[in-house]
């Protein structure tokens, strides 16, 4: 037992937490290879051993590159966060209207398209993948940002997630509002959503890292270069610009670090909502 | 008497009345409310799957147009038995399932119990091993795609620096490149399972480790008997979820080989997609996709039946 500043540490313990750092940080080696790659000169790129600090640092370089006119990143950056932050908005928005009817309203035929709803569940996305094409050749809508947004929008977990959240609120509570002459609308935006605010954030981060990482739909859908969302983009140009390593690089960097971003800020968020449905069971 | 019990009557029919309108408006109510998500439902999610249960009975080629579906009756699923591809691309998945589910829920347990148990600053141990887990499929592939190029590629080099003189060539080599693949996906999922692991062992109440200290227990037997009983419907939820999800991989596959070599890393999701939208053939790929789902519902089955069990424990 080592003891500093009035605190006890554990020697096992300290060599144990020593390991796991070891191991987080092995584990995040190829992520660091990449962003030191992403810095330097092509010719460069191979060398071995492995120099993680660029002999010619390019600086921005193949950044500017990569976002230039050549490539287009800029482009695809602007088509991702549209689609992401439509679609999340859209499926907080449809997806708590549905919770509330699932969990606050009794109506008829409630509980059968409900049970709907969760037998679609299990069916997995790649059955649906003909018909959609089909359906969005037919309407127009194949080629079109709003196809994919209209695409990934009803996803039925939006609803599980928060029908989940307000079976948790009283129902006395709404009884009450109703006695003092409340309608649905008001309880609905007045008692409802403040309540389930905290879910609602989950769900608007996981959607949004969902949407941003999503690669099939925009592939099976989107056929115009200017249309293109970051990862379709990504892919195209690691098959198109030949084995330019050091661009490639910059371009994986440019499409994973706002992922990174917006889960350092809400790491707590999005880890327990990802982890939540599992642990309840 | 009769008045009143006129009375009564009228009160009785004007309540039955009351509740008949309430009843109406809360009907009306929940339907407007749920309509715009029940629209999107039925336009995209069971209209589609609908269709394309009636798809797999047919031949169409879509390059052709509509006009040139054609019924063939069970032709389709009689093709899934002599389909090479297909009895390889559900090999590859069974072999990918069957390795990379055992080796998450080990490695992820029990690294899982080392970060809670014996570790200063879990959260942020536990945030770097979730970061490859958050970053995009396609980055992360990419990345992978050059690290593991064949020769000059820094994991060969580092291979031959220590005396490997023929490492594998990896994502092109038909014998390495579905292992390569599974390593990938490994280290992509491991920080949810450690995490989702982290969670599960919240709910382990802390004095049966102090009873099993005092009785002299060490800390691996503590785990076995104690830490890995206890997680059991977590584990179990892990290994269900897991299952299902590793019957859906295709990000990894279409980035790093494309099924290739040959078929050795074909799997099942990435072969519907490949009969879809490389051979055309959109009538069979439906009908691959049902197959899928079976597998799938089999699954699901099994989860529903033992669930209960988990449920009372």
């Amino acid at each position: 037992m080592l003891i500093i500043r009035g605190k006890k540490f554990d020697i096992p313990k300290i060599v144990c937490t020593i390991v796991l750092f070891f191991i987080g940080f092995t584990m995040l080696t190829p992520l660091l290879w990449m962003i030191s790659t992403s810095f330097k000169t092509e010719n460069e790129v191979f060398t071995f051993p492995i120099q993680w600090i660029p002999e010619t640092f390019v600086g921005l370089a193949n950044y500017k590159e990569v976002w230039g006119e050549e490539y287009n990143f800029g482009m695809y950056y602007l088509n991702s966060i549209k689609i992401t932050v439509i679609s999340t908005v859209f499926q907080i928005l449809v997806s708590a209207l549905g919770a509330y009817s699932f969990t606050k309203i009794k109506w008829k035929y409630r509980d059968k398209i409900f049970l709907l709803y969760l037998a679609t569940m299990m069916i997995p996305p790649q059955v649906m993948i003909v018909s959609r094409f089909a359906i969005m050749q037919k309407t127009g809508l194949y080629n079109t940002h709003l196809g994919i947004i209209l695409m990934t929008m009803f996803s039925t977990y939006g609803v599980f997630l928060l029908r989940q959240a307000m079976m948790g609120i009283p129902d006395s509570l709404c009884e009450s509002a109703k006695i003092d002459g409340a309608g649905h609308w008001t309880i609905f935006t007045k008692i409802i959503l403040p309540l389930v605010k905290p879910s609602i954030a989950t769900l608007a981060v996981l959607k949004f890292v969902w949407t941003w990482n999503d690669y099939q739909t925009p592939l099976i859908f989107l056929s115009k270069r200017t249309l293109f969302t970051i990862q379709l983009g990504m892919k195209m140009f690691a098959s198109e610009s030949g084995n330019i390593y050091s661009l490639m690089m910059a371009a994986a960097v440019s499409a994973t670090v706002p992922l990174i971003l917006v889960f350092l800020l809400g790491q707590r968020y999005i880890i327990d909502g990802m982890t939540a449905g599992a642990v309840k069971g | 008497m009769t008045d009143s019990a006129v009375e009564i009557g009228d009160v009785q029919k004007e309540i039955q009345r009351q509740k008949k309108r309430v009843a109406r408006k809360e009907n009306l109510a929940g339907i407007l409310f749920l309509l715009p998500g029940l629209l999107g439902f039925i336009v995209f999610i069971l209209i589609p799957v609908v269709m394309s249960l009636g798809i797999s009975f047919t031949e169409w080629n879509f390059l052709k147009g509509w006009e040139a579906i054609q019924f063939n009756g069970l032709e389709n699923y009689k093709q899934l038995l002599h389909d090479d591809w297909f009895i390889a691309s559900l090999k590859n998945n069974l072999l990918f399932t069957l390795v990379t589910i055992p080796v998450l829920l080990v490695l992820g347990l029990v690294m899982a119990e080392l970060i809670n148990r014996y570790c200063y600053k879990k959260n942020l141990v536990r945030v770097m091993i979730f970061i490859p887990y958050i970053a995009s499929v396609v980055a992360v592939c990419t990345v992978w795609q050059v690290m593991l190029q064949p020769s000059y590629g820094p994991v060969n080099q580092m291979l031959q620096s220590i005396g490997i003189d023929n490492p594998p060539r990896w994502l092109v080599d038909e014998k390495w490149a579905l292992w390569a693949i599974m390593a990938i996906y490994i280290w992509t999922q491991l920080g949810y399972y450690v995490a989702v692991f982290m969670a599960g062992l919240k709910n382990v109440p802390d004095d049966l480790y102090e009873a099993a200290q005092i009785d002299g227990a060490t800390g691996f037997k503590q785990f076995l008997y104690i830490t890995v009983p206890m997680v059991r419907p977590t584990t179990f939820f892990l290994a269900i979820m897991g299952i299902i999800a590793s019957f859906k991989v295709f990000d990894y596959i279409s980035v790093l080989t494309q099924g290739g070599p040959g078929n050795s890393t074909s799997v099942m999701a990435y072969y519907i997609y490949k009969t879809a939208f490389e051979n055309f053939k959109m009538g069979y790929a439906c009908t691959l996709a049902w197959a899928l789902f079976v597998i799938i519902f089999i699954v699901t089955l099994i989860q529903w039946k033992y669930q209960k069990n988990f449920a009372n424990e």
